[in-house]
């Protein structure tokens, strides 16, 4: 099998390693399986596929895409298109918490900059990067739909909002 | 104004999310009274209460269901769009995460004025995580009561609901966008027409109406048209919720009936400008809205009033900047924003949006040339109108107010090649840009 890069984590600088195979646990597939009788299509099952899948393994590798393209009888590069346009699929693996920093307007003028600034500091990471020991991965999010209780910064699945640098800062020490 | 209690009645209850609080509140009793009469009956009476779509359009809802076509052998779908991703909005969360048996009873009674096929979606932001729970919880309990299924409380009706979760991208708050996104596509809107009342989602029928809207539907069975009216003005009906962020001292979601006085809400219900500083401006519709400055806040809130004073009221996410606030840095990140989201469909969108948030960029970095004010105007004029959805328009709305307005702003940046003496920029230049 060809590869791009060999070396490259992105799901997009490389080809599926074919000679892997991979499936869905289970309990996971028994939720595919109910999620197909929720739509009249089998493609229209892909957006919440996806998102089963990286709950499963924490991204969405090349190899997932080629298993959920056979699943719901898609070309693989139809799937490629839509895990590139959506922001919430993790194109490379994550930290085990992935910490979002909203620094849309409402968050902005509320120092979430310094926040983001923060994060990234205090761990020695470049955005978007995980730290060595694969705990933490930072990234800036657009609005989050919190701007009442801005700033706020999403850490996995979990709102922390009227963050601050002190809050944070406190945090970032408690995830493990 | 005072402010009201009526969409969010329950909101603050112990237990507010659960079926129990929400029927012994008088939930359900709107669902059992339209099941009684006529789809037609329940349209008339929508388009009656002149209830305008709170999505941000404004459109009238009973119109916008109207349009269905009478023959279509094909099944009608109605789609909740709870993509709720427009900058400075957080409302429809209220009654997503505090109410969600509310959005259920609206979509039911919906479902059935439009004879909906039997199933319904909801289109929920995908960092909603909590509240697609929430709704998914409040959908078993539905479905355990017997108000959702086959046969809903002998009525002949059959629905059920599926929560539909996005994965990051504003665009899918479009209608056309998210009808593609629930297909399964990548979310790029589609050319209008055919409008989805014609040709929508699976190639069917489709209404798409906003959560708020479809919150009110209960409220406007339970006490009919009239009483909906009696809330704010001709043509701009009923009781709204208003998102404040920013520069406010106690910012939050406040209910007011339609067209409360920006001014007031401002300074009366939340508290005046955070460290009193004297207020520099306001975008009042979400982050796709024309800035207002102070001089122009002495209006009300409605759909009519703000096209009037040239912004608009989109989902009345309001965010207010104090006079700390570099309008040029305040610009520059609405412009990134649209740059992030554009879909990639319509080159004066993609390239413009990217090529504003760079014109801005450098003028925030003291590299600003002479004629870029009058440049971002030009290129404004030539995105809007210029794309497929409404996605250009919008990115436009914020740059084109702030260089007409705060122009001077704008020319002493580019000339002293720094902020205005008072004013600070809330970015940091000298961090590593992170990639789209």
């Amino acid at each position: 099998m060809a590869h791009l890069q060999p070396d490259s984590p992105y799901a997009t600088e490389r080809f599926a390693d074919t000679t892997k195979t991979i499936a869905f646990s289970p309990e996971a597939k028994a939720k595919f399986d109910a999620l197909l009788e929720r739509y009249p299509t089998k493609e229209a099952a892909l957006l919440p596929a996806l998102h089963l899948a990286q709950e499963e393994i924490g991204w969405v590798s090349p190899e997932v895409m080629v298993y959920l393209a056979g699943l719901l009888d898609l070309e693989p590069a139809k799937v490629l298109g839509v895990v590139t346009f959506y922001n919430m699929y993790n194109q490379r693996p994550v930290g085990r918490h992935h910490v979002q920093v909203c620094t849309n307007l409402s968050c902005m003028i509320r120092n979430a900059y310094d926040i983001y600034d923060r994060c990234l500091s205090k761990l020695g990471i470049h955005p978007g990067e995980t730290t060595k020991d694969g705990r933490i991965t930072v990234t800036e999010v657009e609005c989050l739909g919190s701007c009442g209780t801005a700033p706020v910064v999403q850490i996995n699945n979990d709102y922390h909002e009227n963050a601050s640098v002190e809050s944070i800062d406190t945090l970032l020490d408690t995830l493990k | 104004m005072e402010p009201i209690r009526v969409l969010t009645k329950n909101v603050g209850k112990p237990g507010s999310a659960s079926i129990d609080t929400y029927i012994s509140g008088g939930g359900y009793e709107s669902l059992k009274k339209a099941l009684k009469s006529t789809p037609d009956e329940l349209v008339q009476l929508v388009k009656d209460s002149e209830m305008r779509g709170r999505g941000g359009a404004g459109f009238p809802t009973g119109m916008k269901w109207s349009f269905l076509p009478k023959d279509s052998p094909k099944p009608r779908y109605l789609l909740c769009n709870a993509d709720e991703s427009e900058p400075g909005t957080f409302k429809d969360r209220v009654i997503i995460e505090h109410d969600p048996h509310l959005l259920i009873e609206g979509m039911i009674i919906s479902a059935f004025a439009i004879r909906s096929c039997p199933m319904s979606y909801i289109y929920i932001r995908g960092e909603f995580h909590h509240g697609a729970m929430v709704l998914n919880r409040a959908l078993d309990e539905a479905r355990a009561k017997g108000f959702l299924g086959k046969n809903i409380l002998g009525s002949g009706f059959d629905l059920d609901i599926t929560v539909h979760r996005g994965a990051g991208a504003y665009i899918c708050g479009e209608e056309m966008g998210l009808i593609e996104s629930i297909e399964g596509h990548r979310g790029q809107p589609r050319v209008k027409p055919p409008f989805p009342a014609v040709v929508g989602v699976f190639g069917s029928p489709t209404i798409v109406n906003n959560v708020e809207t479809l919150s009110c539907v209960p409220l406007i069975v339970e006490h009919g048209a009239e009483w909906f009216k009696s809330f704010g003005q001709p043509k701009n009906t009923g009781p709204k919720l208003y998102c404040v962020s920013g520069h406010v001292k106690k910012p939050g979601v406040y209910e007011f009936p339609m067209g409360v006085n920006l001014q007031e809400l401002i300074y009366e219900h939340c508290g005046g400008i955070t460290d009193d500083l004297p207020l520099k401006a306001v975008i009042p519709g979400g982050g796709s809205a024309p800035m207002l400055t102070p001089a122009e806040i002495d209006l009300p809130m409605n759909f009519d009033a703000l096209m009037k004073a040239g912004t608009m009221f989109g989902s009345a996410g309001i965010i207010v900047m104090n006079s700390s606030t570099c309008i040029v840095d305040a610009t520059w990140r609405m412009a990134k924003f649209f740059a992030h989201e554009s879909c990639g469909q319509c080159t004066p969108c993609r390239e413009g949006t990217n090529w504003m948030e760079t014109i801005l960029d450098r003028i925030e970095r003291g590299g600003g040339r002479p004629q870029d004010a009058d440049l971002l105007f030009d290129m404004t004029d030539n995105i809007g109108g210029k794309s497929l959805c409404a996605l250009g328009d919008a990115a436009c709305g914020p740059v084109a107010s702030a260089v007409k307005k705060f122009r001077d702003e704008f020319i002493y940046h580019i000339e002293h090649k720094g902020c205005l003496p008072g004013t600070k920029r809330y970015r940091r230049l000298d961090m590593p840009v992170g990639a789209h």
